[in-house]
């Protein structure tokens, strides 16, 4: 569903990403792993607009069939009608609006289209009312998917830290993505908050919603994910399921250095 | 430090810095300029020093506990009280023309005319958290929106308020579709140019604003089509129902106007905080990547903050310019912009019971500030005093400084600095005023 082909991208003099192909495919968890500095977070800023590549493209596909160009998409309609939602590896909530306002602003542009441009629902017409009753209804059941129902009116900057690595997963959930993209969503979680973020992961797959994640924690990433690319140097080094990842002498040379005799010269 | 030796150290520079600028004066002699030296006065204000310093120290010492639990039974504590200072304030708004007073209206008129101000840019700063230090130019632009629609093609207040109302909002986005790829500093630096650049082309662009000498002769809005003149005739106010002619009426009924054109200010605001579009604004200042990642068209979203809160300064524009029935650029100035902002930001970012407050204390204050330190002057008629008697009115700007000062120190967030969440789940409980946003742009 998720087609990358030769994706570069440059700062200055530095290429973060080099002739970088690779696919993710519906229904899957794809993990992008890799050494520090390897490019993963420069792919997915590439992929949800937030860069523009300096060469390659990017091509989502509904499973309608339609397809999407996101290398050329602004970056907020890639949300809004590719329908791909990402998280933040440093979280970014908004701190200073409730658990349940967090969850509404994420359904900005459904609830926008019952407003009547907004002026028929400042004065009380319309069915902007039954949109809100919906959205609500939508971040409810979120609530109960991270089990923070009983905080939704706390303010997010005051949950503690898991609780808002996984309301932002949330969040991101409420635009309705086909594709969720998550920038190390197990950073900083202890064993039995990063089993309960695998259970998540795995319920948002079997609704319907393909992944895409950044993670260092191997725990994670081998027990849950589908399919595996590993970069190394803003180039694809290894490309398969975790078992053959695993195996692969490529990728154990990245993580672990390789041996003096065998070192190539740059 | 001992808060003895504390406030000795202040008062000594106190002494330092004041010695000279109070207790020197330079006045007319016989024989040209002669030194007059004030010690009493010099006195008072290094005693005012002393003393200020040993009790702020004293008070800091008992009261030591600033934590986020603390402000946060503040801010439910301010919020409630709100719950009954809100109905009391505007029963007193509406109760005020009946004291009969001109002076007391035409003062209700010139702060609810900011509190309108102060509610329009409340959407920009407060909710949207873009910087505009230009907010004059729309104030401006519907000013003279409405003087020109009306002097030129003989239209009514009603007719041009709504078309003044719009081309301020207008001129916002225009203005706003450059600007706002900017952010924070840079943003306010650039809303303040435009701001001046509002106000030069007014002065310069002679063949249509008449320039510096403004416009004249701008009419006076009607009630239901009845004028208030002084002739008593038909199809006047006076003459409709009968009555005695006098300006009173006409000056009631503008305040009136601008009472009710506050609150459609207010209501639309709080109407709006509670869509989508609302917390899109309050999203925006919060995180902007955020919103971008949630699909929310940021420049779009920050262009109808700037058009809305434009438009509602235009509003007030032409209000002013049918109270004053005459306009020219000098009345809008930074210092409009300056104030109105300072209105925004002492009532506490976002709150409307904060600005209506702030507008109360800034430019009612100010305005019974004066009063008072010309009635203690004329209390004063002692000879040691006599020097700073007369003087003591132009302390005015200088007392009011200081209680900036102090308000920033004590309250920095604003009077009413907690946020009210615009929709509970179970129930509603303030914000604490750490954990929101400021806004960068």
């Amino acid at each position: 569903m998720l087609a990358v082909s030769s994706l570069t991208m440059r700062f200055g003099g530095l290429k973060a990403v080099d002739e970088l192909s690779f696919e993710a495919r519906a229904g899957d968890i794809t993990a992008v792993i890799g050494p520090n500095g390897a490019g993963k977070t420069t792919v997915f800023n590439c992929i949800t607009g937030f860069y523009r590549p300096a060469a390659g493209s990017i091509t989502l596909t509904h499973r309608g069939g339609e397809t999407f160009p996101l290398h050329h998409m602004p970056g907020h309609r890639i949300a809004a009608t590719a329908k791909v939602a990402r998280t933040f590896q440093n979280i970014r909530l908004f701190a200073g609006m409730t658990v349940l306002e967090n969850l509404l602003v994420a359904q900005h542009n459904t609830m926008m289209a019952a407003t009547g441009f907004g002026v028929l629902a400042v004065l009380g017409l319309g069915r902007y009312r039954a949109a809100e009753a919906a959205g609500i209804e939508k971040a409810r059941f979120w609530l109960d998917a991270i089990g923070q129902t009983t905080r939704a009116d706390e303010p997010a900057g005051a949950l503690p830290y898991g609780a808002q690595r996984r309301l932002e997963i949330a969040r991101a959930m409420c635009i309705d993505p086909v594709l969720l993209c998550l920038d190390e969503p197990a950073a900083g979680l202890n064993p039995r908050e990063s089993e309960e973020l695998n259970q998540l992961l795995l319920r948002i797959r079997n609704l319907g919603c393909s992944l895409l994640l950044i993670e260092h924690d191997m725990g994670v990433v081998m027990r849950i994910s589908d399919h595996i690319v590993v970069l190394d140097h803003g180039k694809k080094i290894s490309d398969g399921t975790p078992a053959e990842v695993r195996a692969d002498p490529a990728v154990i040379a990245a993580y672990l250095g390789e041996g003096e005799e065998d070192e190539v010269p740059a | 430090m001992t808060p003895l030796r504390d406030a000795f150290l202040s008062a000594a520079v106190a002494l330092g810095l004041f010695g000279p600028m109070v207790g020197l004066v330079t006045t007319n002699g016989d024989r040209g300029l002669f030194l007059q030296v004030r010690p009493i006065a010099t006195a008072v204000v290094v005693g005012l020093v002393f003393f200020g310093r040993l009790a702020i120290l004293s008070w800091r010492g008992r009261t030591r506990a600033d934590t986020y639990k603390t402000n946060r039974a503040l801010a439910e504590r301010i919020a409630h009280a709100g719950k009954f200072i809100t109905p009391v304030l505007l029963l007193m708004a509406i109760a005020l023309p009946f004291s009969g007073s001109r002076y007391y209206v035409d003062l209700g008129t010139l702060v609810l005319t900011y509190i309108m101000l102060g509610w329009g840019l409340n959407i920009v700063v407060g909710l949207a958290g873009l910087l505009d230090l230009g907010y004059v130019a729309f104030y401006a632009v519907g000013a003279y929106s409405y003087a020109l629609l009306a002097t030129t093609y003989d239209l009514g207040f009603w007719t041009c308020l709504p078309l003044a109302g719009l081309l301020a909002g207008f001129a916002g986005v225009m203005l706003g579709f450059p600007v706002l790829r900017l952010r924070g500093d840079y943003l306010a630096i650039v809303t303040l140019a435009f701001g001046e650049i509002i106000r030069v082309v007014l002065i310069n662009w002679v063949s249509l604003t008449n320039g510096p000498n403004g416009i004249t002769g701008i009419p006076r809005p009607t009630l239901f089509g009845l004028r208030f003149s002084m002739d008593g005739g038909d199809g006047t106010f006076a003459g409709f129902f009968d009555i005695e002619p006098a300006t009173i009426q006409r000056v009631i009924f503008l305040y009136y106007v601008i009472l009710g054109l506050a609150l459609l200010t207010n209501w639309v605001s709080l109407r709006l905080r509670r869509m989508p579009l609302g917390r899109a604004w309050e999203a925006l200042r919060e995180d902007e990547v955020a919103c971008r990642s949630l699909g929310i068209n940021v420049r779009n979203t920050k262009l109808t903050a700037f058009g809305m809160g434009a438009m509602f300064g235009g509003f007030a524009g032409a209000f002013f310019a049918t109270r004053q029935a005459f306009i020219s650029p000098e009345s809008f100035t930074f210092i409009e912009s300056a104030t109105v902002l300072a209105i925004v930001v002492l009532g506490g970012m976002g709150s409307q019971l904060g600005v209506a407050l702030a507008a109360i204390v800034m430019v009612g204050g100010l305005e019974a500030l004066r009063d008072f330190l010309s009635f203690l002057g004329g209390q004063m008629n002692s000879e040691v005093f006599s020097g700073i008697a007369s003087e003591l009115p132009l302390y005015r700007m200088l007392i009011f400084g200081l209680a900036l000062v102090v308000m920033m120190v004590l309250r920095p967030r604003g009077l009413v600095s907690g946020r009210t969440p615009t929709v509970a789940l179970t129930a509603a409980k303030e914000i604490a005023p750490e954990l929101v946003a400021q806004g960068r742009g």
